[in-house]
């Protein structure tokens, strides 16, 4: 009989106030839980896109790949019917000629773009540049793609020249473009992220504006400056539409501006189309797609480090 | 002479600072008129191809005539299920992120592992969606396979954005809330979430105009260059815009000048409309926010 009583008052909320882990308790567990999985699921999906993409290629890499020859023949030629080769040079000589000439256009325009408007630029005219800023990097790789092939081909035809416009010139330019923004945003914000006291502390010996960003304010932001340029090679590495329609999609090892290439990135998107399942050339594109994986995951890392670098000190 | 008067030394610094800003200031200005210059013509080019039954008909005679309707809806079904699958997801990883996550190795490979999700070329993306979402999980070239590669991808978007906003809530918020003896979930679904949620859903309009103008990742995972036809469920193949953009501008031959121009304009003028009200929601925000 007691026991009974005793499981009264609990049930009739008596005990209740000695008893902490109520409702709200467990919704609590309950929710961090919940979270917890989401915040882990990054690394879930990052990993899986390494399982899934290697799953997928690894019949290649273990079976017919010549290591040898992949990374140092320029003949890609993966639906030849008697001799399929699988080199990549000549595909990595043009995704690197492409982001190097990109990198040329970007990088003095970016970090210039973000010295005036973290150091000169003030109140509406920073504003409303930063918005602008980002508006441009919202247009999408597609878009710019296309204006490579509309309009910069027939200025670039006209204005030089040459018979074909849709070159590493072209696609550089067009690249230069998309990531300038995204490395003016990442430089300003590493320009911002040098405390003001540094500014105040010079002006106070009496430097001048461009004294101060010079001698104090770039070296203070170095390496957040030097994290903007690499993300901004690792978008140009990556990227693959505006690529794709711009750089005239030739396999060539480019010996000039107007030469066509084709990049690592626009030829999955190019052929995975046409593959089966299974093939060798199916393999070999998703065996691309770990190399891309791998080159950008060192990439960001090596951003991540330098950045961190500064907080550290 | 006063003490203050500008020395030689003076003019010459004030000169060359002058120089410095003019020269950063051309630079910006670059890096702004080329492609003021590129939406001219996108818009001066574009604009004869559009009209009511540009947006309303569906592709004929082999996409080079009639409209882009079947690309339009088809685009707004990729980006809805994509939504719906990224959002719960990526607000429940800021959440952790800001509210939870202690200073340890796993948030800091949990941030390597957002940065990297950004970084990862979007063709990378596409082969993860095709070797994942079409073969490992049976869904077929589909929208819902489409849109879950595009989830994966954005989902750094609405991590990035929704964790700030978490954060900017001040900490005594949670404090006063937590002295009140609420648990802290109560405190966050109360006090945290209403006062940022604002934050989040610019986040969440930027995550739509980046979903919606991606070509690589649903080429291979769901979307079609040509269907006649509207989807009628998530397990169908759909049309896009930014494919058929790509479509009509590089696969199709005698397609009239002023179409691919116009699918060009409808597609930019979409995400730069998303992009301006985002950050347009995001400026009054900060002007109404009371602390």
């Amino acid at each position: 009989m007691p026991a009974d009583v005793q499981t009264d008052a609990r049930s009739s909320g008596i005990a209740h106030d000695l008893n902490t882990r109520g409702r709200a308790w467990y919704i609590d567990r309950a929710v961090s839980v919940g979270v917890f999985v989401g915040g882990v699921s990054a690394i879930v999906f990052i990993v899986g896109i390494f399982v899934f993409v290697t799953r997928e290629g690894l019949d290649f890499v273990i079976g017919p790949m010549d290591a040898k020859e992949f990374f140092t023949s320029i003949n890609w030629r993966p639906t030849s019917e008697r001799n399929p080769t699988y080199g990549i040079l000549a595909l990595m000589a043009g995704t690197a000629s492409v982001t190097g000439l990109a990198m040329l256009v970007a990088v003095p325009f970016s970090l210039g773009a973000a010295i005036y408007i973290a150091e000169f630029a003030s109140g509406k005219m920073r504003e409303s540049l930063k918005v602008l800023v980002e508006l441009l990097a919202a247009i999408p790789s597609v878009v710019w793609g296309f204006v490579g092939m509309t309009i910069m081909n027939p200025l670039i035809i006209e204005f030089f020249d040459v018979a074909v416009g849709l070159s590493v010139l072209n696609a550089g330019v067009i690249l230069g473009l998309m990531a300038a923004p995204i490395m003016t945003t990442i430089a300003e914000d590493a320009l911002k992220a040098v405390p003001d006291s540094y500014r105040e502390a010079a002006e106070a010996m009496g430097a001048t504006r461009w004294q101060v960003v010079f001698k104090v304010v770039l070296p203070a932001a170095k390496s957040g400056l030097m994290a903007s340029v690499l993300l901004g090679v690792g978008r140009g590495f990556g990227e693959t539409m505006a690529v794709l329609m711009a750089s005239g999609h030739a396999i060539n090892l480019p010996t000039s501006p107007f030469d066509s290439v084709r990049a690592l990135t626009a030829t999955i998107a190019a052929e995975l189309g046409d593959t089966a399942r299974g093939s060798d050339h199916y393999g070999v594109l998703f065996t691309l797609g770990i190399f891309l994986f791998v080159v950008t995951f060192i990439i960001n890392l090596t951003a991540d480090i330098v950045v961190k670098g500064v907080g550290r000190k | 002479m006063s003490m203050f008067a500008r020395t030689p030394l003076d003019q010459h610094n004030r000169r060359i600072e002058w120089l410095v800003k003019t020269l950063f200031l051309m630079m910006t200005v670059l890096l702004i008129i080329p492609v003021a210059l590129i939406m001219s013509i996108l818009i001066y080019r574009g604009a004869p191809a559009l009209s009511l039954e540009f947006l309303t008909q569906v592709p004929t005679n082999g996409m080079t005539a009639g409209g882009i309707m079947t690309a339009l809806v088809g685009t707004i079904w990729i980006v809805t299920v994509a939504l719906i699958a990224s959002v719960p997801i990526g607000v429940a990883a800021a959440v952790y992120l800001s509210e939870y996550a202690p200073d340890n190795w796993l948030t800091r490979a949990i941030n390597l592992a957002i940065i990297n999700l950004a970084g990862v070329p979007s063709i990378v993306h596409a082969l993860f969606g095709l070797g994942a979402f079409v073969v490992f999980f049976g869904f077929g070239r589909s929208i819902l396979a489409a849109s879950l590669t595009l989830a994966v991808m954005t989902l750094p978007v609405v991590i990035v954005s929704t964790r700030e906003s978490l954060q900017a809530v001040p900490h005594a918020f949670r404090e006063a809330c937590w002295n009140m003896g609420a648990t802290r979930w109560q405190t966050i679904w109360r006090v945290v979430l209403p006062n940022s949620i604002s934050g989040i859903l610019t986040g969440v309009i930027l995550e739509v105009s980046r979903t919606a103008g991606e070509t690589a990742p649903i080429m291979f995972t769901g979307a079609a260059a040509f269907l006649p036809f509207l989807p009628q469920g998530v397990l169908d193949q759909t049309m896009a815009m930014s494919l058929h953009l790509y479509v009509v501008a590089t696969q199709v031959p005698n397609v009239p000048e002023a179409l691919p121009f116009g699918v060009a304009l409808v597609l930019i003028s979409m995400v730069l409309v998303m992009n301006a009200m985002s950050i347009a929601f995001r400026v009054y925000l900060r002007n109404k926010r009371k602390w």
